[in-house]
């Protein structure tokens, strides 16, 4: 029983990790109709800075603190450059584009840091396990657990709640009419496009503690993204949500159960649901 | 306020729409542009708010050249445009709606708007997505307004609507003009243009065919049925 519920807070773990990185693809998508192949890739670069910042200072939390937001700063940069030239062009001219900057920061990487994995340790205070009566689990796990649910909820208040994200809501729909109303709207893409992008860098500082670091990740993290956003539909951050957890607890129940096909169980999963909801359990036709 | 256009020409690919199409709107004034299906009213408007551009021509904002700006700044100098299709947001509410376009230093503020439409106060936790057609045209105009509008560019806003909602938004047009906004009324109803009107155009196949004052216009019956009869 407590094997369950041990796999069960590691799949709720990973499947919020896995909404961080989701949710900025499907807001991207949403808003600026773009599709990113190079969000795996930033994945990459938040997990290498936390990775040179913890060996650097020792400190964990500064790394939790900056990365993101290098993260965040290099896509604008990238947002600005190159990415707004694409936005006219069809989706094929996007893939190409984001793919190469994604094999660009991926042969960076292995240039700077090698082409060898690195493991990060877990922080000082967040060592050892949480204990209630027989139970234990790591204390590092259960703070990303808490801490990615306080990112979920402080970015659905900011989608929800503000000027910002109504805006943003609003372009999803219809970028003309939003415009109209006096938006600055390239001010609006750029910067959705580094929110979103910050957002997989930061799940990228969270997991490096739990899975170490390593420059062919990113194909693998983009893959997982797409399933996600597939499963829970284009543009939905709770698709995101629900389709982070669905995909995270298939994937670490299946470690004990199956351990082969716990890759495979995903696919299934995006099947299954492609089959019965087209455009996702939460996406819109 | 002055807005002029001067020999504009718009296309859509290779599809020449308009072509050399000159007009003006005064300051105050309500100026009602007509014309049959297809002769390129919407395509006059979309051009003055850049989201065509002209190939030629001029289009001058209070002595600022529009063409070749960009929407929103367009938006940003005081020209508000209600589209045909009205582009109410679905997913947000109607206070959302109302809440992104608010520009500071407008005449009118949300709670103005809503003593204005009382319907959309009683409406404003509805989606966008719940609104009948008059409320959507009810919020796409008052959404315009607290847009700090000093020139509103109508698109056929009483189209489709129950007579009792015309007349509800030409009391609200009434309004409008009297607070000195200038207008640019698209509208196929011509018992509405003549009775707000201060001067009217006529648009065939991209081009200027008449303009005239609301007077003028009133006894020019060969001009209706020429250009204006279905
Ligand atoms: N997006 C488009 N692509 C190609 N041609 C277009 C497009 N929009 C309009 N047209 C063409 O341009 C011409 C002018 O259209 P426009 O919409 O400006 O007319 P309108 O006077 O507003 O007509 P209506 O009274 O039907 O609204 C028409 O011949 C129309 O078919
Ligand atoms: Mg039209």
């Amino acid at each position: 029983m407590s094997l369950y519920l041990f796999q069960i807070l590691n799949g709720v773990g990973l499947g919020m990790i896995y909404f961080l990185i989701s949710v900025g693809l499907t807001i991207i998508f949403g808003l600026l109709n773009f599709v990113n192949f190079a969000h795996g890739a930033f994945y990459l670069i938040g997990s290498y800075l936390c990775f040179t910042i913890v060996s650097l200072t020792g400190n964990f939390w500064l790394a939790l603190a900056i990365a993101p937001l290098i993260v965040a700063a290099l896509a604008f940069l990238t947002e600005r450059t190159l990415i707004k030239r694409a936005y006219h062009l069809p989706h094929t001219y996007h893939i190409l584009i984001t793919l190469g900057i994604a094999l660009i920061i991926q042969e960076l990487t292995i240039s700077i840091w090698g082409p060898i994995g690195k493991s990060v340790s877990v922080p000082d205070a967040l060592q050892g396990v949480f204990q209630m009566g027989h139970f234990y689990y790591p204390k590092y796990r259960l703070f990303v657990i808490i801490f990615a649910a306080v990112i979920a909820f402080a970015l659905w208040l900011l989608l929800e709640r503000t000027r910002f994200g109504a805006l943003v809501r609003a372009g999803s729909e219809d970028t003309e009419t939003v415009s109209l109303l006096g938006t600055h709207i390239h001010k609006l893409f750029s910067i959705t496009f580094a929110l979103g992008v910050g957002l997989a860098g930061l799940a990228g500082v969270l997991a490096a503690p739990i899975r170490g670091v390593h420059p062919f990740v990113g194909v693998e993290v983009l893959g997982i993204a797409f399933v996600v956003v597939v499963i829970g539909g284009m543009g939905s951050f709770t698709g995101a949500l629900v389709g982070g957890l669905i995909v995270g607890l298939v994937q670490s129940l299946m470690t004990t159960i199956w351990p082969q096909g716990s890759s495979l169980m995903i696919y299934g999963a995006m099947a299954f649901v492609i089959l019965l909801r087209p455009y996702g359990l939460f996406g819109r036709g | 306020m002055k807005l002029e256009l001067n020999n504009v020409h718009s296309y859509y690919g290779k599809s020449h729409v308009l072509e050399g199409l000159s007009l003006e709107v005064g300051s105050g004034e309500l100026v009602t542009l007509l014309g049959r299906n297809g002769a390129g009213k919407t395509t006059t408007l979309r051009s003055i708010m850049g989201i065509v551009k002209p190939k030629q021509g001029s289009i001058r904002f209070n002595d600022v050249e529009l063409v070749g700006k960009e929407t929103f700044e367009i938006a940003r100098y005081g020209i508000a445009l209600v589209p045909e299709h009205r582009g109410i947001f679905s997913l947000l509410s109607v206070e959302e709606n109302l809440a992104i376009a608010v520009r500071t230093g407008s005449r009118w503020d949300i709670g103005d708007v809503y003593e204005m439409f009382p319907r959309l106060y009683e409406r404003r936790k509805n989606g966008g997505n719940e609104l009948s057609g008059g409320e959507q045209q009810m919020l796409a105009m008052a959404r315009a307004l607290v847009n700090k509008p000093e020139l509103l560019l109508l698109d056929e806003p009483t189209e489709g609507l129950a007579p009792v909602i015309v007349d509800e938004i030409v009391r609200i047009l009434e309004r409008i003009r009297e607070a000195g906004v200038s207008v640019l009324l698209v509208e196929q109803n011509l018992a509405v243009c003549e009775r707000l009107a201060d001067r009217h155009y006529v648009l065939e196949q991209g081009n200027i065919v008449y303009s005239g004052t609301g007077e003028d216009f009133r006894q020019q019956e060969s001009i209706k049925d020429r250009y204006l009869a279905v």
